[in-house]
């Protein structure tokens, strides 16, 4: 168990180590940030003088460093485009993001496994055609389509839900949160439910083929050949067996969500890091790209701990000490 | 006095797009009680589908398309699942094949039997969980107070094949369908298993339906044995006269392969060619294009168990007798 | 004359088979299929097509823009469904569009592909250190979404390239992008499926008579695994023409000059508001029926290749 987490630590760490590189690479190689701040006709030695100020000048391995400790003190730099701190841009956006995939998270999971459980027991029933195919237009729905149709019928048409923004939101410390204002609550709505639909649809699609899969095992068979209640059976035996690679993958999706939060973001104009983003792409923002990137890397890290720890929870073959099986 | 459990006439078909694949095919046998019948036959010869179809367990689109199974008098082939799943567990217990993947991995042995005692009797969960701890002692598990709360992945095979005979037999039981209860097992520990299966049983006095396809194992355990061939019983009797003098042709054949300890033979006996896929079936016996005896009714018409001395066998050989 | 009795044993077994039995009994499948069928076609043949040019910039008249649909009043007939602010003809666009996407769809599912089948038959059949650092590689890459991927590799080509080359070598670099975010998927099928026949015996016979490996891994296990392969690349297919119309509604992806499917959304999106909903809506509909027929397609072969699921 031991050497698990320690081999997992150990991939985490390679992961981030990765990332951080592919982000330093883009400041290092990525055209030349100069061009888009200093006006058109500046002269070269205006140039220059700017170069040694941001740094750019030094060796190649002292800048990788300085990178590395800012980014480990929680110094990104600044914004080429907007001139004020990464951090501090970021820090602004965070919470907007995170709401907004906290909330698409829970409508995934909570209307996607139930509805995984319903067409795996009811293979053939009526309703589980219709909330397959219904899930197949959720897959084949292009994000962007899905929150432009939701804003032509709520927004548009009916008038009942903001299409763009937050709403009011309420400043806790450093975090601004929409959950406390009935504006930045309906303001959640459509960009969430944009948000967590494909997600939505894949988790069930992905618990209604575990299920099936468990339901053919031999521990099935003979729970039912023990006489126990359907209600055990289906929700006792093979939903816990179902949830190791439902986690998996759920904890990839969740993972997902936040960067499928670039394209509800835009489409809503949600003041997110994801908007953020493809703006800095747009304009060759590098040192927000690269901050991004490190966040979300990091994000990915922390929910795959979160998603070993959880199957330590659930499978007993993990938990148990060598041991035992040893001998 | 009527018996434990009857089966009369048992047809189970499979339908496929290519037309419909008959399994089992008028099957008659009965299990008094505390008796242990074997079934034995090659692999697809029908016998584990008509243990699966006792317990009604039959997986779609496989069924029961005619004849009758009785428990006690009481006919459960056409029983509402909540009706024959009160029986299975209580009435009749079953143990499959495979024990490393009989028991769900997720949850400890004691966790299982705790479930399986509760959902069929009214014990406390203290209660039930002292019968669970006396069931493992019954079934030879060492330090069974320890281990009731392991997990499946903790135990050997045989072990595990243990606590499935247990599990099958925690709440009495009238009847155990045992479907090759030993053969993922390794060959030492095969012996202990069918001696476990067969003492409980005798002390509980429990009917078994023991299906494999060894009949070593079925000449030291059972009762009386029912061979069957291609979806048909084709000879049914006491063990003894089935062993010694089988009747059936193919019987016949399939004893001669049983290695017999003073014999001076080189090779074993064995039958030519092998047993017809269930849609290449020939009219009239089964068995005719394989037979030694055949003759032309064989082809044409399709034999019933009929009176052959001490056993009965579904043979035309034995049509004036 | 023998290569014509083969092909014709080839369709009577292909009609008898079980595959096609599936495909017969579900008329969703079928349609999904013709529609695929039309579009492919409509693709191929856009150019002859479509009732107007809409890359001739000289063709178009200011005067027409923002019509609505034929059936609308104010429409006209010419317009099936309307023209855009430029006085582009939707209908047509949608077509050229369509082929855009398709290409870029097409060419992705392809490099993806041929990258993935290499590396994982690569890593299945060498084994040892080459295997660990391809799948090292695939795991570290696949605990990122796809999307930021594709969105980083396009922001580095933006930074790399000035302006006007960018702009030509977009869809070539939203190709390569697409592509190599999908490899992942094709590797990890292979590399198994690999492990599971090399052992089997008449791989191993072939290599005691000394066939050269490549040969073996191509004569002997690519056939088996084509099943798997083909499911993935016709489920990848709707994700590579999904993934390019999000970039390119996110102003990322192909340039506005000759429009895909992503861009006519991400311009009619623009005129929701004031009410010219046929700019966006229609090729949003086009968009997807056209992935909704591929993922029929794809899912439906997954099932039927994959009997145990019936």
């Amino acid at each position: 168990m031991f050497a698990y987490i320690a081999r997992r630590a150990l991939q985490s760490v390679l992961v981030m180590a990765s990332v951080a590189f592919v982000a330093f690479a883009l400041f290092q190689y990525m055209g030349d940030p100069i061009n888009q701040m200093v006006a058109q006709d500046a002269s070269a030695a205006e140039r220059e003088a700017l170069r040694r100020v941001l740094g750019l000048d030094r060796p190649f391995y002292v800048q990788f460093l300085v990178f590395l400790k800012n980014i480990a003190t929680g110094n990104f730099g600044f914004s080429f485009r907007v001139g004020s701190p990464v951090a501090q841009i970021i820090a602004e956006r965070l919470p907007a993001t995170l709401e907004l995939v906290f909330v698409a998270a829970m409508f995934a999971l909570f209307i996607g496994v139930p509805a995984g459980v319903y067409t795996g027991l009811h293979r053939h029933g009526a309703m589980s055609r219709f909330m397959l195919t219904i899930s197949l237009i959720g897959v084949s729905l292009p994000t962007f389509l899905i929150g432009i149709l939701l804003i032509l019928i709520f927004a548009v048409l009916l008038g009942w839900l903001p299409s763009f923004g937050r709403g009011q939101t309420v400043q806790l410390g450093f975090w601004s949160t929409g959950f406390l204002t009935t504006s930045g609550l309906k303001a959640l709505i459509l960009p969430s439910i944009t948000l967590g639909l494909f997600q939505t649809t894949l988790i069930m699609r992905l618990v209604r083929s575990e299920m099936l899969e468990v339901l053919r095992t031999d521990y099935i068979k003979f729970a039912r050949a023990r006489g126990l209640t359907n209600r055990a059976i289906n929700f006792g035996h093979a939903l816990k067996n179902t949830l190791v690679p439902v986690i998996t993958i759920a904890g990839l999706q969740i993972g997902g969500l936040i960067a499928f939060a670039i394209i509800t973001e835009t489409v809503f104009q949600w003041p997110g890091m994801g908007f953020l983003f493809i703006t800095a792409i747009q304009f060759v923002d590098v040192p927000v790209m690269s901050s991004y990137l490190v966040l979300v890397a990091l994000f990915f890290v922390i929910i795959n701990l979160i998603v070993d720890l959880l199957y330590f929870a659930v499978d007993p073959r993990l938990r148990v000490e060598r041991s035992v099986s040893a001998h | 006095m009527a018996a434990l459990l009857e089966v009369e006439h048992l047809r189970i078909e499979f339908p496929t797009r290519r037309g419909t694949l008959v399994a089992v095919d008028d099957v008659s046998f009965s299990i008094d009680e505390g008796e242990v019948l074997g079934v034995v036959g090659e692999s697809g010869a029908g016998k584990s589908l008509t243990g699966t179809a006792i317990i009604g367990l039959l997986e779609p689109p496989g069924r029961v398309a005619a004849g009758e199974i009785r428990l006690m008098g009481r006919r459960i082939d056409d029983l509402p699942y909540e009706e024959i799943r009160k029986i299975r567990g209580k009435q009749i217990g079953a143990v499959f094949q495979d024990p490393l993947t009989s028991l769900n991995p997720l949850y400890s042995v004691g966790r299982q039997l705790i479930e399986t005692i509760q959902t069929h009797t009214d014990l406390s969960p203290t209660q039930a969980r002292t019968r669970a701890l006396e069931l493992l002692q019954e079934v030879g598990i060492p330090a069974a107070e320890r281990r009731v709360d392991h997990y499946p992945h903790q135990f050997s095979g045989g072990m595990r094949q243990r606590v499935v005979i247990a599990l099958a037999l925690c709440v009495n039981p009238k009847l155990v369908i045992a479907d090759e209860p030993t053969t993922a097992l390794d060959v030492s520990i095969q012996a202990q298993i069918i001696a476990l299966l067969k003492r409980l049983c005798r002390d509980h006095g429990t009917a078994i339906m023991l299906i494999t396809h060894d009949m070593g194992v079925i000449a030291e355990t059972a009762d009386r044995v029912a061979v069957m061939y291609a979806g048909r019983i084709a000879e049914i009797g006491p063990v003894r006269s089935v062993i010694k003098e089988a009747k059936h042709p193919y019987s016949h054949g399939l004893m001669g392969s049983i290695p017999k300890i003073n014999d001076t033979k080189e090779r074993l006996d064995q039958i030519e060619g092998s047993m017809p896929r269930l849609t290449e079936i020939p009219p009239g016996c089964a068995f005719n294009p394989r037979c030694p005896h055949v003759f032309e009714r064989c082809r044409v018409e399709r034999p019933e168990l009929l009176d052959a001395g001490a056993t009965r066998a579904s043979c035309w050989l034995y049509a004036h007798g | 004359m023998k290569t014509w009795r083969n092909l014709k044993d080839l369709i009577r077994r292909f009609a008898g088979s079980d595959v096609f039995f599936s495909f017969k009994r579900s008329p969703t499948v079928v349609a999904a299929f013709l529609l695929t069928l039309i579009f492919l076609v409509a693709a191929v043949f856009a150019p002859w097509i479509v009732p107007h040019n809409t890359y001739d910039v000289a063709s178009l008249n200011l005067m027409d823009a923002r019509l609505p649909p034929a059936w609308i009043e104010g429409g006209r007939a010419t317009y099936l469904l309307g023209t855009d602010e430029q006085g582009r003809d939707v209908f047509s666009t949608i077509i050229l569009g369509s082929r855009v996407s398709l290409l870029v769809g097409f060419a992705s599912v392809i490099l993806a592909l041929t990258l993935g089948v290499a590396l994982g038959l690569i890593a299945g059949y060498v084994g040892g250190v080459t295997d660990t650092v391809i799948m090292r590689v695939a795991d570290v890459k696949l605990s990122f979404p796809a999307i930021l991927i594709v969105l980083l590799i396009d922001g580095v080509a933006r930074g790399v390239m000035p302006r006007d080359l960018h702009d030509k070598a977009a869809v070539y670099v939203i190709v390569l992008a697409i592509g190599f975010s999908a490899w992942i998927q094709y590797a990890r099928t292979v590399r198994g499926l690999t492990l599971v026949e090399k052992n089997k015996e008449y791989v191993q016979a072939a290599r005691v008579i000394g066939l050269h490996p490549i040969l073996i891994m191509f004569r002997h296990v690519l056939p088996n695994v084509t099943g798997p392969v083909l499911v993935i690349a016709t489920l990848g297919l709707g994700i590579a023409v999904l993934t390019e119309s999000t970039l390119s509604f996110l102003g990322v992806g192909v340039p506005p000059t000759e429009p895909s499917l992503g861009t006519l959304i991400r311009i009619g999106n623009n005129f929701l508001f004031s009410g010219e909903w046929w700019m966006a809506i229609f090729p949003g509909i086009f968009l997807v029926l056209l992935v909704l027929s591929v993922n029929l397609l794809g899912d439906w072969l997954r099932d039927a290749l994959n009997p145990k699921l019936r």
